[in-house]
């Protein structure tokens, strides 16, 4: 595929815990060897539960985190190899949206400052005028009213501060934007705002969304495809309908009879996959395929060898020894 | 069935710096034994203080119950001292918050924390209570119950943790059970399998329950009836197939609408609410909804309206339901 935006080959992102001077540190595997690819403006979404490396995979791809092992190109380029004026060209064309709309936006600083000093970093205006231009026409762009320049992010309210998150990543004309769990701090009917306007500014700046979330109806709602992760590992892609209608992995099949749906009659006759206990340790992963554990197909082989993505067409690609 | 819990006109209040916070206006409601009632909304809407209410666990000051009634097994709750209440929490009435790390105590073991109810509500003795308390964690679905005692709450996962709070909640048998966000904090699967315990427990012990939340999926699959909050107003109340399958207030329509579902279409939009949710501050002579309200008639800015009832037990606090107004339909929804 030419219309390769973002290519990620076997990353891996390990964190050493704990240690002291005379043990050698354990290590979490919060990534474990993934792959996948990205199309220019379209949005992958990544679902899993907590404690699954979904964001650890978000910042290390945007290059937030070292990774481990594995290569991340950006339109051809990698990342972490690149020289340093090639690295900050690349860098400016990768931003995130993040999680908590209280924490992520400096209180002391204003609306237009915020979004301003990116647009100051890369040098993106010239002079006063031109600036102050930008960040009203950044400020609108998200729907906020380009005359509260002066404002400071108290004075806005959750869905307006993650707007402010929004116009702040695209001040720098990013083509790649990491959108971590951007509206699960906001409240419900808020929530289809935002989503409403990213999917808006996707179609008019054409940029490309790595959409993290754990909502899974979300997710399917603005993914074009949808990639499950569990304990550091991808264990099934496929694209976004197809995925929810057909799921082959056994984990994706329990995750998704497990959301619950706001139609009383649909949600009694639902049979529901029950996981039995909780997520292992990222620590100490089970050897073999990491779902055996709790996994109703599993079959000897699960407890000895890691399953293979295997690709079963159309870009469905899937790690289970025994799917259906 | 008999009702357990009468709710009438309660008003709730807390002094602020800005002003009074009018949290919860006028809210009447009844619950029969054995029934679970959902109360959904969005956050600041009332919905835990109300529920905060009828446990008497409004911090006060700064808050304050300031009319209305709320008669548990006939009982005036809102008459009762300080040392008669402490004889109900959690033992006619229990409550599961929503965050179970900081709800547990971090230092007593699960044991204590189970059997110390049971010491201090009913007369048993130490060896019962432990007895009851094995019971009732093999009740919420703890594995190994026995070694599980011991623990101490850091080493159970989020999951079990809420269901030893469930635990906790169920040891002296409440005729109530006030289940706050018991699931917000937990993943999907998890939360299935905590939805599926209070399933369970419903049957078994045909505990009345009251499930506050805000995911009306959660609602979908374990509630009997559905009350609808919006800014400290009870905007609609019914069944849950009323409320969720044929709605008459245009929140509700616009809340079902700004969710996505599964089973949409891949050519279906969402349809946000336009505008934010008010300011609590305001006063009361208006409906809370008018601002955000496609539907919005002069009478709407002019006075509060009433509960209007539909079939059965539907009941819809909106002006639209009024004989006069023009006959509105329910938007196309999405999905």
């Amino acid at each position: 595929m030419n219309n390769t935006i973002v290519e990620v080959t076997n990353l891996k992102k390990f964190f050493p815990l704990g240690g002291g001077l005379f043990k050698t540190p354990e290590l979490v595997r919060a990534v474990d060897d993934i792959s996948f690819t990205m199309e220019a403006g379209k949005t992958l979404g990544l679902v899993g539960e907590s404690g699954c490396g979904k964001t650890t995979v978000g910042r290390t791809v945007i290059g937030l985190y070292k990774p481990t092992a594995g290569k991340i190109l950006f339109e051809g380029t990698d990342v972490f190899t690149a020289g340093k004026a090639k690295k900050t060209q690349t860098r400016r064309q990768m931003q995130m949206i993040f999680q908590d709309p209280y924490a992520s936006l400096n209180p002391r600083m204003t609306v237009g400052d915020i979004v301003g000093e990116p647009i100051d970093i890369h040098h993106l205006a010239k002079g006063k005028k031109e600036h102050q231009e930008r960040v009203q026409y950044l400020l609108n762009l998200v729907g906020l009213n380009p005359d509260h320049i002066n404002r400071y992010p108290h004075e806005f309210s959750g869905g307006q501060r993650q707007r402010v998150g929004i116009a702040r990543a695209l001040a720098v004309e990013p083509k790649f934007i990491v959108c971590d769990e951007p509206i699960s701090a906001v409240d419900v009917s808020i929530q289809a705002q935002i989503v409403n306007t990213l999917e808006q500014l996707q179609e008019d700046l054409h940029l490309t969304f790595l959409f993290i979330a754990h909502d899974l109806s979300m997710v399917k709602y603005i993914s074009h495809r949808v990639a499950v992760m569990y304990l550091g590992k991808i264990v099934e892609i496929n694209l976004s309908a197809e995925l929810y209608a057909h799921p082959v992995h056994p984990y994706t099949k329990a995750l998704l009879s497990a959301v619950p749906i706001a139609d009383p009659p649909l949600e009694r006759k639902r049979k529901r996959i029950l996981l039995e206990g909780d997520v292992p340790s990222p620590i100490n992963p089970p050897p073999g395929c990491c779902f055996h554990t709790r996994c109703n197909r599993a079959i000897p082989i699960c407890k000895e060898e890691i399953p293979e993505m295997q690709d079963l067409g159309n870009g469905h690609l899937v790690a289970c020894h025994n799917y259906q | 069935m008999n009702t357990l819990l009468q709710v009438r006109d309660l008003e709730v209040e807390f002094r602020t710096y800005a002003g009074i916070v009018r949290a919860v206006r006028k809210v009447s409601f009844d619950l029969k034994a054995g029934e679970v009632l959902a109360i959904v909304g969005e956050s600041g809407c009332g919905k835990s203080v109300t529920a905060q209410s009828i446990m008497r666990l409004i911090p006060t000051p700064p808050g304050r119950i300031t009319g209305g009634s709320i008669l548990f097994d006939n009982e005036e709750i809102l008459a009762k001292t300080e040392s008669q209440m402490q004889k109900i929490r959690g033992n006619a009435i229990s409550v599961i918050f929503q965050d179970s790390m900081t709800s547990l105590n971090p230092v007593l073991n699960v044991r204590t924390q189970i059997t110390e109810i049971l010491r201090l509500h009913k007369n048993v003795s130490q060896p019962q209570a432990n007895a009851r308390a094995i019971e009732l964690l093999s009740l919420v679905g703890i594995p190994e119950p026995k070694t599980r005692m011991k623990a101490y709450p850091h080493e159970l996962s989020g999951g079990m943790r809420q269901r030893v709070m469930i635990a906790m909640a169920l040891a002296c048998d409440p005729q109530l059970l006030i289940a706050d966000e018991p699931t917000t904090a937990l993943d999907v699967t998890i939360q299935a399998q905590i939805i599926e315990v209070l399933k369970n427990i419903r049957q078994e012990l045909n505990t009345a329950i009251i499930l506050i939340t805000h995911d009306l999926g959660v609602v979908a699959g374990l509630a009997d009836r559905v009350m609808v909050m919006y800014a400290g107003n009870l905007v609609e109340q019914g069944t849950v197939d009323e409320v969720l399958c044929e709605p008459l207030h245009p929140y509700t329509w616009g809340l079902l609408r700004s969710l996505p579902r599964l089973n949409m279409g891949p050519e279906d939009k969402l349809k946000p609410i336009w505008g934010q949710p008010p300011d609590l501050l305001l006063p009361l002579d208006r409906c809370p909804f008018l601002p955000r309200c496609e539907h919005a008639m002069g009478i709407c800015a002019q006075d509060r309206p009433p509960a209007f009832n539909g079939q059965d037990s539907h009941s819809v606090n909106c002006w639209l339901q009024h004989p006069l107004a023009p006959r509105t339909r329910r938007p196309q929804e999405v999905g």
